[in-house]
């Protein structure tokens, strides 16, 4: 006869919501869509020219965005600048803390200086309120030609130092959740590889999505060199981050622990949707399939671009499935190890799907607002008309 | 003609170059105007709070426990299954003493039933004088053993929940116990996930993390915890660990006892009698 359930008496709370799944999401897309465009400001890979300046503005959209999940989770969101006021050095979220305000200054440093040529040359070209703003923008600062080759190896050193914070930054978010020794789910040593590999994927497929969207929308077709190779990069972060979270569950099966019970009971049951069909198959299997069309070079660039738009946008699912079976499913099964608790999410409120959906889509307005005001396209995003 | 780059850094040409001189002064105002703004305003964030911090005496630890006695006291709690009977009258006391809200449990009491078959079953034990639920009838001729098992935070020395906190709410008092600062809380919950024993809530009526205190409030006017102070039975034992001749001294020298969750290297200062491992 098998043990009957239960639950510790405060576990039916589930603490952490759906603010807690998207604060590493986000915080993964800031740092994968920066790494594309070190790619290009540090390493000099050409062909992703025409998503540099996406990129890189990606990233800090998504970045001033990040830490509102966690502040509609707080309690005492007014507090929130304990965390840095009197933070404390043994934790991980106040460690967190400092490690994003680096990459805020970093990335913040090297966009400005990226389109600083175009702002000061706006300031000077542009009348009325548009010139004040401009100016505002360049601090009142000319730029001359020697100016813009100190500023051309700033950049590159801002790129190239930005990869390691935004893996840290990536990598770290992971670390959150393992230095939870108590819970098997979370406590594993791959968890932090598993969320920066991850983290990649979505920058890179967040890319894809928004750069061809973006394409259509203005009527002109992208670059097929810079989508094809977006497309196998995603395609190898994708079959390494997908092997490295199934060697973990496979490792926690192959050693069968005195947990691995309610872990099994916690994928067969409570997980089935989410994990086995929402983060294997739609999220996993179907894109690599579909992104194995970038290395095929016969295959008709317009074909390729929607084979790997439509797999980027399901790698985002998948990423965005895989944060909530970490952050939720290691939620739904009690501290006791002998019983599961329920979860949905509301509707409404600060931790509720509405305020979910505004969350990722503010990003994408200041997006478009920035895309308004700086020049993210000059000419070379584009290879020729859609209609040609 | 002077050299310049494009955007992204790389060669082409530029016309309108100012003079380097005049440049380099630029910059070199530009960056120390930066700097003038930056340390000012870590200036004024910062000093206000170490100064009130120095004022108030503030530490990780709080200003709110002085050393009971001369010498720094260790305290202990021992729960011992031989003697409970699941009353519950300790629940009721504690939500009573200490404002728990319902839904949350600063303690409980288990209820542990092996059956000859080899399995176990484990129930809530319900408040005193609460009628919502009782627990389940079983029959006697199928049970090889049964008990019950306090409950309540362990006061860990070596507290994960205390080790994730990060604002130093979370913080050890001098005497050892874990406690938790109201005021600085945030409500992250991150403590709440870390604390193997699901000790820890969110109390919904303060927005903060709560947990037993081991009735510190109560300690420090030379009183016991309220649940120690009910039980009709003395299956809850609080008392100096540093005085040979306290009663909780005489009784772990004397009957074998244990924590939940060794292996987790938590230290747990609240100590168990007569569990099996089934208890976790």
């Amino acid at each position: 006869m098998p043990d009957a359930t239960f639950v510790f008496p405060n576990d039916p709370q589930v603490t952490w919501s759906i603010m807690i799944v998207l604060y590493p999401y986000l915080s993964g897309l800031v740092a994968g869509t920066f790494v594309v465009s070190a790619f290009y400001y540090g390493l000099h890979f050409e062909v992703l020219k025409p998503v540099a300046r996406l990129a890189l503005t990606t990233s800090l959209c998504f970045s001033l965005f990040a830490t509102l999940p966690l502040l509609l989770h707080l309690h005492h969101p007014e507090r929130a600048f304990n965390v840095v006021i009197t933070p404390s050095a043994t934790s991980a979220m106040a460690v967190f803390g400092f490690v994003y305000s680096v990459y805020m200054l970093l990335l913040t440093v090297e966009i400005w200086l990226v389109f600083r040529p175009s702002i000061v040359e706006r300031a000077d070209s542009r009348r009325g309120a548009a010139r004040l703003f401009y100016r505002a923008l360049s601090l009142s600062v000319q730029i001359s030609d020697g100016g813009r080759a100190v500023d051309a190896k700033v950049i590159r050193l801002l790129a190239l130092l930005g990869i390691p914070v935004a893996c840290l930054l990536s990598g770290y978010v992971g670390f959150l959740f393992r230095a939870i020794k108590g819970n098997p789910w979370w406590s594993t040593s791959l968890m932090p590889v598993i969320f920066l590999v991850s983290a990649m994927a979505s920058g890179i497929a967040a890319l894809v999505v928004l750069y061809i969207m973006i394409c259509w929308c203005r009527g002109v077709a992208p670059e097929a060199r810079c989508v094809r190779s977006l497309c196998r990069c995603l395609w190898i972060f994708l079959v390494v981050a997908v092997s490295l979270e199934l060697l973990d569950i496979g490792h926690m099966a192959y050693e069968s622990g005195s947990q691995w019970g309610v872990i099994a009971t916690l994928l067969k049951e409570h997980l089935a949707v989410s994990y086995g069909l929402v983060q294997l198959v739609i999220g996993s299997i179907v894109p690599f399939f579909l992104l194995l069309a970038a290395f095929l070079p016969k295959f008709k660039p317009r074909l390729m671009t929607v084979l790997g738009g439509t797999a980027a946008l399901l790698v985002l699912v998948q990423v965005f499935a895989m944060r909530w079976n970490v952050v939720v499913g290691g939620q739904l099964f009690s501290k006791s190890f002998r019983g599961f608790v329920e979860y949905s999410v509301p509707w409404t409120g600060r931790e509720g799907l509405i305020a979910a959906g505004v969350v990722l889509l503010l990003p994408l307005l200041t997006l478009w607002a920035a895309a308004n005001v700086l020049p993210l396209w000059d000419g070379s995003n584009v290879s020729k008309s859609l209609h040609d | 003609m002077c050299k310049s780059t494009n955007d992204e850094g790389r060669g082409c040409t530029g016309a309108s170059c100012l003079r380097k001189s005049d440049e380099i002064g630029s910059r070199r105002r530009f960056l120390a105007n930066v700097c003038t703004v930056t340390l000012g305003a870590v200036s004024l964030t910062i000093l206000p709070t170490v100064s009130a911090d120095d004022e108030s005496g503030y530490s990780a630890a709080g200003d709110v426990a002085k050393p009971l006695d001369a010498r720094s006291p260790v305290f202990g709690f021992l729960v011992d299954t031989e003697k409970c009977i699941g009353a519950g009258k300790c629940l009721s006391a504690c939500r009573v003493e200490n404002n728990v809200p319902e839904g949350s449990h600063r303690t409980w009491v288990e209820r542990y039933v092996h059956f000859k078959d080899g399995s176990v079953q484990v129930d809530l034990v319900p408040e005193a004088g609460y009628t919502g639920s009782e627990l389940p009838v079983i029959d006697p001729d199928r049970v090889a053993r049964a008990y019950f098992v306090p409950k309540l935070c362990n006061h860990c020395d070596d507290a994960p929940c205390n080790q994730v906190c990060p604002t130093h709410a979370s913080f050890t008092s001098p005497e050892g116990f874990e406690l938790i600062d109201a005021e600085r809380c945030i409500g992250c919950g991150y403590c709440v996930e870390a604390c193997p024993y699901g000790a820890r809530f969110i109390n919904s009526d303060t927005g903060t993390a709560d947990k037993c205190t081991w009735c510190y409030h109560r300690v420090k006017r030379g009183q016991s915890p309220a649940c120690v102070e009910v039980c009709p039975v003395g299956a809850r034992l609080f008392g100096r660990l540093d005085d040979p001749e306290s009663e909780i001294s005489k009784r772990i020298a004397k009957i074998p006892t244990h924590v939940l969750k060794e292996h987790l290297g938590t230290h747990p200062k609240t100590r168990y009698a007569g569990i099996t491992p089934e208890v976790i």
